[in-house]
This record gives structure tokens, C-alpha cells and sequence, in this order.
């Protein structure tokens, strides 16, 4: 009988840890009195310092650091709010109406400008532009472009050279891609020329911006529009094949956001943790600072156009608006 | 004299009170309606406000529908979500229904029926915030038959309640802005009312008794009756003094006249008749004309002792002198009784008081001793200090010591006062003076004879 119920037990344990993450890293001692539960779509590199710092600076306490995609965040807080301390993730719109549904636990110490957090509960941490990545050794003698206008002049003028090899989104297949898009569209009508453009020209779409960005590298498509710069960023530095354009005419910017969760039994940690994580991302000195792009001043976020935190965001995770949406983006994409 | 009865005045309310209270009430009153006018106005004010972005959004997302293709088609405008941002980061919820049936949004808001092309505003409550909800619908109509699109929109109270909270402070602030001014408005406006009132008491009050003249300085109208008639009655008050002291002084010179005109006659008379019962009968009428003329005196006299003490003249007096002056006056006729009046002052003894009733009081008590002690005697008049006092002592009989209590009561006269004429009214006179003065009269018979009467000061 005994057996029995150990069996149901371990199977019962098999099934929470049935849940497979592209990655689980533990920071802090093993035997630390409290465990913060951090839930995030962001790669434990970005983050490795500051969690190390972190675990270094308070006592007897340890950080599992889970990693798995936007979506199933949304997914999983929502059916299981109170198994996780923290969440960060890059999906702003998720995040937000995450927000607004009452996941998150507002933190009063913690002061930020009102584009930069909402309902005292989701702050951003980091900026980063949707940008272009082009195959170095093809755009050699081209010259390379600096804003969207100048991109759809080069295809006009080369549309053999760039049929077939323009790379994007899938908009249906990603979130972010989606969100790009949408930002896209608000910002400026040159996105349903440029759509109808490379729509015409046969472009190739992708799932995630890794695979857009190997694809370039390896000289299968030419450009890859609406990437997202920092990954690019971080490739490029190692990978001469391939450049990255932050357009010059506007560069639609996500912010990574982080929350605690509502009903958290940590909740003095996971506040002092969020605290920690924005200052390091505000940090001027290079040691500190976390390794993605950070907020910067007024000026900055001018140039950069920020998505402000705003419950607006969540529009375009309604059924019907991204029905229409995507049926016009479908209707000038594949032709 | 009785003044503490007198100045005891029957109270019943205060005009400076009653005015303040109602005033100042009235302040509070106001303030606060003014409070909660403003607070309500207000809040139906912001209330609307947020119905009207509410409704904005509704229609905004109502107007988006289309039917395309033989289906509906709904992209929800950014604006009708971005209208709803707030100062205080409200959450809302939408719902999108076609015919009754869930298309979008928030599953869990409840369908509520509307009339195609109105707008219903109603609270709800979710999660444990107080939810502003609009709900409006629009008929569409396509090739195959029409469709109703229902949209509700729902959003938290937060910035409200911060709006109204600011609202409700400052309306709190006017509130009582406006009754500390009226409070001080209100006491000032009591203070300038009663003013008039508190200068005309005070002047009254200041004013010496025998001071009648009528009230000069200027009055409000409303007091003009009070101060007329009060001027009124003091013109006849200083009026009917003015003639009682005259009458009384007239009336004593009137009764006397006549009265010794007859006695003259009768005595002469009395030489002239010769029968021993018309002698008889004559005596009789000169002494009865003698008890008359005695009684009217002394009436008057009291009647005169009376006014003067309601309205008492002190002045600072020697005693020593008063009583050497009446002594001086009084020797010849103790002289013809071949009485010694011996005076023994040795020092200045001051009071304050009026000379006439004291000369007067000392005149009744050493004729006493003049009618009642034997002739050939000494009268000794002691002045003293310490307290102020002077003694009228006599060799005679003294009084009859059980009567002593009752001697000073008016017309009351002694078992001894059978033979001489009187009116029993001396000692009477001579205690009211004492009183008046704030001093008493104490009859004694001395040891080794005679009466001893004491005016004590
Ligand atoms: N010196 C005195 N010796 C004895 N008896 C006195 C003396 N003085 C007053 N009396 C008694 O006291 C009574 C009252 O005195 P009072 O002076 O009031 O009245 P009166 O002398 O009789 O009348 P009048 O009013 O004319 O003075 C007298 O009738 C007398 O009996
Ligand atoms: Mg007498």
C-alpha cells in the first residue's frame, strides 16, 4: 500500500517536472533557507551576472532560474500562479495583460517613470530595437541602407538579386514577430508598403530571430527584416558574415519587463531581486550591467521609440484584432 | 436699604449668545452643504467623464465592425484601448458578443442586453476592484440577414477615487475657509450689534444716583424707544424728587403755621376766661394742638429722613464738628430746663455722610434726654472713635427696660412717656439714620441711672 502511494507521489513529482525548459540553472548555495522561483524567456547569459551577484549579496538565499518561451509563460502563470516568485519575460503585450488580469503584485518601493512600469507592478529593464541584419559580403558594393526607404529602393532597383531572399517573422508563428509588426504598422504606413514590397519579391518566412540570423550568415537569404538586435548584436560580434542595422528612420524598441508574482511567499526577496535587476540594468559601470541593451535617458528613448507600458498593448492579443490583422499582413506578404 | 434685592435683574437668555450661535450654526450649516454640493457635483462630474471614455471606446470598437466577405470583421482601433490609460494605471476588461455569443476579450464579463444604438453604464466588481462598465451594441447588416455586435468595456475606479479624494479635500478646504470667515464675520457682526447696547449700559451704570440727566450720546434706531423712555422716566423721576423735596419742606411750614395761629389763640383766650371747665377745656386744646404740631413735625421730618437715605449725599464729615455745631443750636433751650448739655469731643472723628440726618438723629436723642431726664441735670454727649460713635447719656429714670426692644418702632412710645408730648417717632428717626448710614442705634440704661443711646457707625 505504502508503495503504492510512494509510486503516485513520484509520479506526481514526474509530472511537475514534466515540464521541459530550454534551460534550469541554479544560483546560490544548495542547502539556502529561501528559493526564489524566477520564470523567464530570456537566455541565463544576458542575466548570468546579476543573478550571481544577487545570491552573493543576500544571504541564504538561492535562485532557480527557468527558461522557456513567451507563450507558454503566459501559459503556465496562468494556470499555476503561485508556483513562481518572478517572471520576466520579452513579450510586453503578454506581461501586460498578465498585468491587468491581476498576476502581478505591485511593489511599492520601487520607483520608476510611468513609461517605464505599470500599475507599480511590471517594470521594463531593457530596450531593444527590432532591426536589420544583412549578409556583409552581399551588400559590399551596395552600400549599406540606413532607413526603410532606402531598403525598398536597393530591392526595387536589384529584384533578382533579392527575390527569394528576403527573411522576416512569420507573424502567425511568433509573438514577437507579431508584436514587431503591429509596432510597425502603428508607427508609420511605410510598413504595408514595405510588407507589399517584399511580399512581392517572395520573402521567406522564419519562427525565431536565431534562425533568420544563420540564415543570413550562411548567405540563404540576404536580409532578414525585424530581428531582434540584441541577439543580432551579440552574433555579429563574432560573425563577421553577417551586419546589423538599427534603421534610422524609426526603430520599433521592446522592453524586456519583470513582475512579481501576486501571491508569491517570498515577497520581501522577489522585491529586493526586481530591485536588483533594474539597477544593474541601469548601472553605468560595464561590470554590473546587465548584458543587454539598457533603458536609456529622455534623448535616447526619443530616437529609439520605447513601447511604453500601457495596457493599450493588449489589443493586440484580442482574437478578432489579430485576425484582421493578420489577414491583411497574409494578403500582403504571400503572393 | 434693600439695593441687593433691587439690583437683582431676572434673566433669561443672552441676545450676544443667541446671536453668535445662530450665526456661526448658520456658517456650519452652509459650509457644510456647500462641502457636499461641491464634493457631488463634482464627482458626478468625473463620473461622467469616465462614462464619456467608456463610451468612446464602445463605439470606437463598434464602429471598427465590418462584415467582409459574409463575415464579421472586427479590428479593434488602437485608440479605443490607449483613451483608457489612466493617472493611476486602471485595469479594464472588454467583452466583444455577436447575438448573445462570446466572440472576444474577457470570457468571464457577464452578457448584458442593450438596445442597438444606446449606451448602458453600470458598476461591477471583479478581483477585488470597483469596475466602471459601459455596454453598447450596433446592428450590422449583411447579405444574409442582420447580426448584432455587443461590446462592453470595463474599467477599474482608482484614478477616480484619487480624482474625488483630491476633489473632496479641496472641497473640504472651502468648506471650512467659508466658516472660519463666517465665524469671524459672525463675531464681529455680534460684537458691532451688542456694542451699542454694552456703551449704553455702561454709561448708565457709571452714573452717580443722584445723576438724571437723559442719555446724550447717539443710539442705534432700534434702541431709540428703549432709551426714550428711558430718558422719559428719568425726567420724571428727577421731577418727582425734585417736588417731594420741596412738598415735604412746604407741607412742614404749611401744617405748622396754622397750627400755632391757633395755639396763640387759644392761649390768649385762655387769659381771658375765667370758668374752670372752659380753662380745662382750652388746656386740653393746647395740648392737643402741641401733640399736632409735634406729630406733623415729626412726620415730616421722617417722611424727609426716609427720601434722603433712598438717596444718600455722603460727604466726608467730622463727627466731632456736626455734633458741636447741633449742640451750639440746641443749649438755649436746655438752658430753659436749666440743663447742662456737656459736650466731650476730643478728636476729629471722620465718616462719611450726610450732616442733616446726622444733626437730625442727634437732635430726637438729646430732646429725649431733655424731655425725660429731671430738670437741673447734666447731659452728657460722648463722641468717639474706633468704631465712630456718639453717646447721648442721661440721669434720668432711663427706659423701661422691658420695652427697649420695641422703643425704636414707629409711634411707639414708653410707660413713662405718659405726661409729655410726643409722637414716637424720635428713636425711630435716629435708627434709620444709623441704618442709612450702615451703622445701628443701641439703647442702654446705664448703671448708676439713666439712659445711655448709642449711635454707632
Ligand atoms: N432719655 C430717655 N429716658 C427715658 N425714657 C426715654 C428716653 N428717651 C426715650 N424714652 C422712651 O422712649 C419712647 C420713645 O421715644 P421717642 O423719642 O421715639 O418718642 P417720643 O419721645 O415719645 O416722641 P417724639 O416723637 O416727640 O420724640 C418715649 O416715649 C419714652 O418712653
Ligand atoms: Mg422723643
Amino acid at each position: 500500500m505504502r508503495n503504492i502511494i510512494l509510486l503516485i507521489f513520484l509520479a506526481a513529482a514526474n509530472l511537475v517536472q514534466a515540464q521541459d525548459w530550454e534551460d534550469r540553472k541554479l544560483f546560490g548555495p544548495s542547502n539556502a533557507q529561501q528559493v526564489l522561483r524566477v520564470l523567464s524567456s530570456t537566455d541565463v547569459v544576458y542575466l548570468d551576472t546579476v543573478l550571481s551577484d544577487f545570491v552573493r549579496t543576500v544571504d541564504g538565499a538561492q535562485i532557480e532560474y527557468l527558461v522557456t518561451g513567451t507563450a507558454d509563460i503566459n501559459d503556465i502563470i496562468r494556470k499555476d500562479p503561485d508556483a513562481y516568485d518572478v517572471v520576466i519575460s520579452s513579450a510586453m503585450d503578454l506581461q501586460v495583460k498578465l498585468t491587468n488580469d491581476g498576476f502581478a503584485k505591485p511593489l511599492r518601493t520601487i520607483e520608476r517613470p510611468d513609461w517605464m512600469q505599470w500599475r507599480q507592478s511590471l517594470f521594463g529593464f531593457s530596450a531593444e530595437p527590432a532591426a536589420i541584419v544583412v549578409n556583409t559580403a552581399a551588400f559590399k558594393d551596395l552600400g549599406l541602407p540606413r532607413t526603410r526607404q532606402e531598403l525598398i529602393s536597393l530591392f526595387r532597383a536589384e529584384p533578382d538579386l533579392f527575390r527569394d531572399k528576403i527573411a522576416t517573422y512569420d507573424i502567425r508563428r511568433s509573438g514577437l514577430g507579431y508584436f514587431f509588426a503591429t509596432q510597425d504598422a502603428r508607427a508609420s504606413e511605410t510598413f504595408w508598403r514595405f510588407t507589399e514590397v517584399i511580399g512581392n519579391l517572395g520573402t521567406r518566412l522564419y519562427c525565431c530571430s536565431g534562425e533568420m540570423i544563420t540564415a543570413v550568415a550562411k548567405g540563404d537569404v540576404l536580409v532578414a527584416y525585424n530581428v531582434l538586435g540584441s541577439y543580432a548584436a551579440t552574433q555579429a560580434l563574432a560573425d563577421p558574415r553577417i551586419q546589423v542595422i538599427v534603421p534610422e528612420d524609426f526603430a520599433t524598441t521592446m522592453m524586456r519587463t519583470i513582475f512579481v508574482t501576486r501571491n508569491t511567499s517570498r515577497p520581501k526577496l522577489a522585491e529586493s531581486f526586481v530591485a536588483h535587476l533594474l539597477e544593474a540594468a541601469e548601472s553605468r559601470e560595464p561590470v554590473d550591467r546587465l548584458q543587454l541593451p539598457p533603458l536609456e535617458s529622455e534623448a535616447g528613448r526619443e530616437l529609439q521609440k520605447v513601447v511604453p507600458l500601457e495596457p493599450s498593448l493588449m489589443i493586440y492579443l484580442d482574437r478578432l484584432s489579430r485576425k484582421a490583422f493578420t489577414l491583411e499582413w497574409e494578403s500582403a506578404i504571400i503572393q | 436699604m434693600n439695593d441687593q434685592n433691587g439690583d437683582k435683574v431676572n434673566i433669561a437668555g443672552s441676545l450676544r449668545n443667541t446671536l453668535m450661535i445662530s450665526l456661526i450654526g448658520g456658517a456650519l450649516v452652509l459650509a457644510v452643504i456647500l462641502y457636499l454640493v461641491v464634493r457631488t457635483y463634482a464627482a458626478q462630474i468625473a463620473q461622467s467623464t469616465q462614462d464619456r471614455i467608456l463610451s468612446a471606446s464602445v463605439t470606437s470598437i463598434l464602429d471598427a465592425a465590418a462584415i467582409r466577405n459574409e463575415a464579421l470583421s472586427v479590428e479593434l482601433p488602437y485608440s479605443a484601448f490607449s483613451i483608457l490609460s489612466t493617472q493611476a494605471d486602471d485595469r479594464f476588461f472588454y467583452a466583444i458578443h455577436q447575438d448573445g455569443r462570446f466572440l472576444s476579450g474577457y470570457e468571464h464579463m457577464v452578457f448584458t442586453e442593450t438596445p442597438n444604438g444606446q449606451m448602458k453604464f453600470y458598476a461591477g466588481r471583479y478581483d477585488g476592484s470597483d469596475l466602471r462598465i459601459a455596454t453598447g451594441s450596433r446592428r450590422l447588416v449583411g447579405a444574409n440577414g442582420q447580426t448584432t455586435l455587443t461590446v462592453s468595456v470595463a474599467q477599474g475606479q482608482q484614478s477616480l477615487a484619487g480624482v474625488l479624494n483630491r476633489i473632496s479635500r479641496n472641497a473640504g478646504l472651502l468648506g471650512f475657509g467659508f466658516f472660519a470667515l463666517m465665524t469671524l464675520l459672525s463675531l464681529w457682526l455680534t460684537y458691532a450689534t451688542i456694542a451699542p447696547l454694552t456703551r449704553l449700559a455702561a454709561s448708565v451704570q457709571r452714573r452717580g444716583p443722584e445723576d438724571l440727566r437723559p442719555v446724550a450720546a447717539p443710539v442705534p434706531a432700534e434702541m431709540a424707544p428703549l432709551v426714550g423712555s428711558l430718558n422719559s422716566f428719568m425726567r420724571r423721576l428727577a421731577h418727582s424728587l425734585d417736588q417731594s423735596e420741596e412738598f415735604i419742606a412746604e407741607a412742614a411750614h404749611r401744617v405748622r403755621t396754622p397750627l400755632a395761629t391757633v395755639r396763640s389763640y387759644a392761649e390768649t383766650t385762655l387769659q381771658r376766661v375765667d370758668k374752670l371747665e372752659n380753662r380745662q377745656a382750652l388746656r386740653a386744646m393746647v395740648r392737643a394742638i402741641d401733640e399736632s404740631s409735634r406729630a406733623a413735625g415729626q412726620l415730616l421730618d421722617h417722611a424727609m429722613i426716609t427720601f434722603r437715605a433712598d438717596h444718600l449725599r455722603r460727604s466726608k464729615l467730622d463727627l466731632a464738628e456736626v455734633t458741636g455745631d447741633l449742640i451750639r443750636a440746641m443749649r438755649p433751650l436746655a438752658d430753659m430746663k436749666d440743663v447742662d448739655l456737656d459736650l466731650s469731643a476730643t478728636q476729629q472723628v471722620w465718616i462719611e455722610g450726610d450732616a442733616i440726618l446726622l444733626q437730625n438723629a442727634l437732635r430726637n436723642l438729646v430732646d429725649n434726654a431733655l424731655k425725660y431726664a429731671p430738670a437741673e441735670s447734666v447731659i452728657q454727649i460722648i463722641v468717639s472713635d474706633d468704631p465712630a460713635n456718639i453717646r447721648v447719656q442721661d440721669s434720668g429714670p432711663g427706659f423701661p427696660q422691658d420695652e427697649i426692644p420695641d422703643l425704636s418702632t414707629r409711634f411707639t412710645r414708653g410707660s413713662n412717656a405718659a405726661e409729655t408730648i410726643g409722637s414716637g417717632l424720635g428713636l425711630t428717626i435716629a435708627q434709620d439714620v444709623a441704618v442709612a448710614h450702615g451703622g445701628t442705634l443701641i439703647l442702654t440704661n446705664r448703671k448708676e441711672g439713666g439712659a445711655c443711646a448709642t449711635l454707632s457707625f
